[in-house]
């Protein structure tokens, strides 16, 4: 999850927050890290290049983006379907 | 700081027809522009159907006049504005202060796309004759020049409101003296560059689109070019105009970069404002053409929006982008040109491929074509990015 | 024509306020950047991680303006830029290339737009009010402000933001190099250089403009004119005769002249035949030749007015006038745009 920060990090060009500052379970979007809907899109982008995952449809992301632990889980779990 | 501001002509070249009246045929036969790409080179081309000029730019450019190496943009551009002036029939432009007032939203895109291809690979390389007309202002005055334009030549570039705010530029320098005649309006080519970014905001409908359809699940891109001619009561009195612009704002959302509010405050205020300054009351109101681009935001921002204005009896709406796709900054100029045209011919415009009512609002679009209504005011809604939002109204009289 | 007082000016430069104190900033090269001020004093972290520099830039000079005119939201944002984006364009650009149209991200295209700078404006503001931008080279300044003056006109109790912003990338100066419209040269020889070729610039400036003077007022912008490809020479005298005929000579013309003999020519013959014994001051040494260059010339001759001396470094010809009350800028895009633009003292 660490290397998923930084991907997050880097991917929406969070200026002065650290890996650390996210933690596992917070909320990435509005009250939590407070990203929004071109965020969404941008993540969608990270997992395509990152990780191979392509998602079709954006209503998904709420759900998967929730938090930096669903999002591992869920490239997890693609990621075992194709293996 | 007086009079009236009279539409005494236009034209339009789009996806459903290279003049105004193949546009119309298209209409009437219920047959919308969306086909596989044929003339962009993308490797979506098998993705996403875009509602393409069936022609290729040799073509165009023989039409037009111009050489074909020139951006697709500016030859769409001039194909409009010759049938607009011509429609006017006001004889030779040099007689008059005329202006011509041209939205774009990236200029000559589609020749820098071939630019960059060999720039990337070498500074040095790629032909310069591509880049000479990037900016939005060069296509504008290729077109001007050509049209023997040179009191007022202007460029406006407010995403997809281009071509409305187009015509209440041209309409206000009528009205504060400066000018007699301005050919207002917008022109977009089919890009890349375009497609490719409204492909990373997911908003492309891979099917026909569907506005205010309650399946809708995006837009269909179109290109085109649509101006009207907008004259002083001086020169109107020798024509017969088709109507008059009577009524337009211009507002922003302040929401959000590209998504609209879900109450559509800028949709609102435009409207509002445009019905305002026509001295209207909503009910006068006999046909809205919409934005509705089919997007989830926009057509349940611009619902309620109307809804807000309108209820509890709404006129006919529809929006002709699906029929058109949407053209971008042109398309505030191709909606105006219908809806002056509508007046003229008391036509209401279909709504292709509508089958499901939407729960966000009461209404549903009209979906057959029809034509000798008694129209008397007509609304043309143009909102885009960065929240501009622009409403026009036309009136017969 | 209606004329609007400026209230306030906000604007980023490769100069500053210590210009009209006579402290020049002096460069060399080919390429003149702003002097990039820290923007986090105006947009908070959360918003400019997103921002290109041309949006900050602007939302910088639009703050600085607004601050300066007491003005919290104002009634209309008109502005104008050549180039739009460009860096945004520029990274969106490349990666289609590159990437094949694949793995895209949005948001270089959603800030590529030409009115991603004027929608952040009202987006920072929660302003609603009228909002536009227009995209004509050497001519977007001039009609975002005849647009201002339009504005004022049909309705005098408004309060107008208006002002101009382009930038300058690795692409757009590779590019517009290739041109051959640029040398090497410094701030202090280039308005003599004399050989073909000037250097580049950028710059965002933002004005507020009221119809009615009031304590904050500096300057009032009295005209703005637009020539479209004269025919000639002839052509273009006669319409500047024509305005002066209308205004009256200035005190002082402060002249686009960017170094490049061919277009400094033209100037030199308008000073001669239309503006004998007219003192001649220059701009674009000091922030270099864009489309929208003459933002910066409107900064500097407000500042001018507004303190009543003209800087040493600005001087191009004649003696500097004392507390000058009309300045007129004339300047031209490859002899195909003029555009004059009157301030005047108040």
């Amino acid at each position: 999850m660490a290397d998923l920060k930084v991907q997050i990090i880097q991917q929406l060009n969070l200026q002065e927050v650290k890996p650390e500052d996210i933690g596992n379970d917070q909320p990435l979007f509005k009250e939590g890290l407070g990203l929004d809907s071109i965020d969404a899109l941008e993540l969608i982008v990270l997992l395509q290049q990152h990780h191979n995952i392509r998602i079709a449809k954006p209503e998904d992301g709420p759900n998967i983006f929730y938090s930096v632990r669903t999002m591992a889980e869920y490239i997890t779990a693609e990621q075992n379907k194709t293996a | 700081m007086s009079g009236n501001v009279w539409i005494a002509g236009g034209g339009v070249i789009s996806g459903i027809g290279q003049n105004l009246g193949q546009c119309m045929a298209a209409f009437e036969a219920m047959q919308p522009g969306m086909e596989k790409m044929r003339h962009l080179q993308s490797v979506h081309a098998g993705t996403f159907p875009v509602a393409e000029v069936k022609a290729d730019n040799e073509e165009l450019a023989r039409k037009a006049g111009m050489p074909a190496h020139w951006s697709r943009t500016a030859l769409l551009s001039m194909l409009a504005a010759k049938e607009a002036w011509q429609s006017a029939g006001l004889g030779d432009i040099s007689q008059y202060r005329a202006g011509f007032v041209s939205a774009n939203t990236v200029g000559g895109m589609d020749k820098t796309e071939d630019f960059m291809k060999s720039f990337l690979d070498n500074a040095a390389s790629g032909r310069l004759r591509h880049v000479v007309h990037h900016e939005c202002g060069a296509v504008t005055e290729l077109v001007a020049d050509a049209l023997g334009i040179r009191h007022h030549v202007s460029t406006i570039s407010t995403a997809c409101s281009s071509g409305a705010n187009a015509l209440m530029y041209g309409a206000r320098m009528i009205r504060a003296g400066m000018l007699d005649v301005v050919i207002a309006g917008g022109t977009d080519s089919l890009t890349r560059f375009t497609l490719n970014g409204f492909n990373t905001l997911m908003i492309l409908d891979q099917q026909p689109c569907r506005p205010f359809d309650d399946t809708r699940t995006g837009l269909n891109l179109g290109e085109g070019a649509g101006y009207v001619v907008l004259v002083s009561d001086e020169i109107a009195r020798k024509i017969k105009p088709w109507c008059r612009i009577s009524g337009f704002a211009n507002a922003n959302d302040a929401y959000h970069q590209t998504a609209s509010s879900p109450e559509g405050i800028g949709n609102f205020k435009a409207m509002e404002g445009a019905l305002k300054m026509s001295g209207l009351a909503a009910s006068e109101i006999d046909y809205i053409n919409l934005h509705g681009t089919g997007t989830q935001n926009n057509d349940s921002s611009e619902g309620r929006a109307v809804e807000r204005l309108f209820a509890p009896s709404y006129p006919p709406l529809s929006s002709t982008k699906s029929f058109t796709g949407h053209t971008l900054g042109a398309s505030g100029g191709i909606e105006a040109v219908f809806s002056a045209w509508a007046l003229r011919e008391g036509i209401i415009y279909p709504n292709a491929n509508f089958t499901t009512q939407m729960k966000e609002v009461p209404f549903s679009p009209v979906t057959h074509f029809s034509k000798g209504h008694a129209l008397r005011h007509v609304m043309s809604n143009s909102f885009g990015f960065g929240g501009n939002c622009s409403s026009l109204v036309f009136s017969k009289e | 024509m209606q004329q609007a007082y400026i209230q306030g000016i906000g604007c980023v430069s490769a100069q500053d306020n210590a210009l009209f104190s006579g402290t020049v900033r002096q460069h060399e090269g080919n390429r003149l950047p702003v002097a990039d001020p820290d923007y986090k004093q105006w947009i908070d972290i959360k918003q400019i991680r997103r921002m290109g520099r041309v949006i900050k830039m602007g939302v910088a000079a639009s703050h600085i303006s607004l601050e300066q005119a007491g003005v919290a939201r104002p009634d209309a944002i008109v502005m104008g830029t050549a180039y739009g984006c460009l860096a945004d364009t520029g990274v969106f650009l490349n990666k289609l290339v590159t990437q094949n149209e694949d793995m895209l991200t949005p948001t270089a295209f959603i800030q590529s737009t030409h009115n991603t700078v004027s929608g952040q404006i009202a987006l920072m503001l929660g302003c609603h009010a009228y909002n536009n931008t227009f995209v004509h080279g050497a001519f977007s300044l001039e009609n975002a402000l005849q647009d201002s003056l339009l504005l004022l006109a049909e309705d005098p109790s408004k309060q107008i933001l208006a002002g101009a912003v382009d930038e300058i990338t690795d692409y757009s100066h590779n590019i517009l190099s290739r041109f051959r419209l640029y040398k090497n040269a410094s701030t202090q020889n280039l308005l003599q250089s004399n050989t073909h070729g000037t250097i580049a610039g950028e710059g965002a400036v933002f004005f507020v403009l009221g119809a009615e003077k009031n304590e904050r007022s500096m300057a009032a912008l009295t005209a703005v004119e637009m020539l479209y490809n004269p025919a000639s020479e002839k052509e273009t005298f006669a319409h500047i005769a024509k305005f002066l005929d209308t205004y009256g000579q200035p005190d002082l013309l402060l002249a686009g002249r960017n170094g490049d003999t061919k277009n400094d020519a033209y100037y030199a013959a308008g000073e001669e035949k239309l503006f004998a014994g007219v003192p001649v001051a220059a701009f674009k040494h000091l922030c270099g030749e864009f489309p929208t260059a003459a933002a910066f010339a409107m900064w500097m001759a407000a500042g001018v007015l507004k303190n009543g001396a003209v800087p040493a470094a600005a001087m191009f010809k004649g003696k500097a006038p004392a507390a000058p009350k009309k300045i007129l800028i004339w300047n031209h895009g490859g002899g195909k745009h003029h555009s004059l633009i009157l301030l005047s003292a108040c």
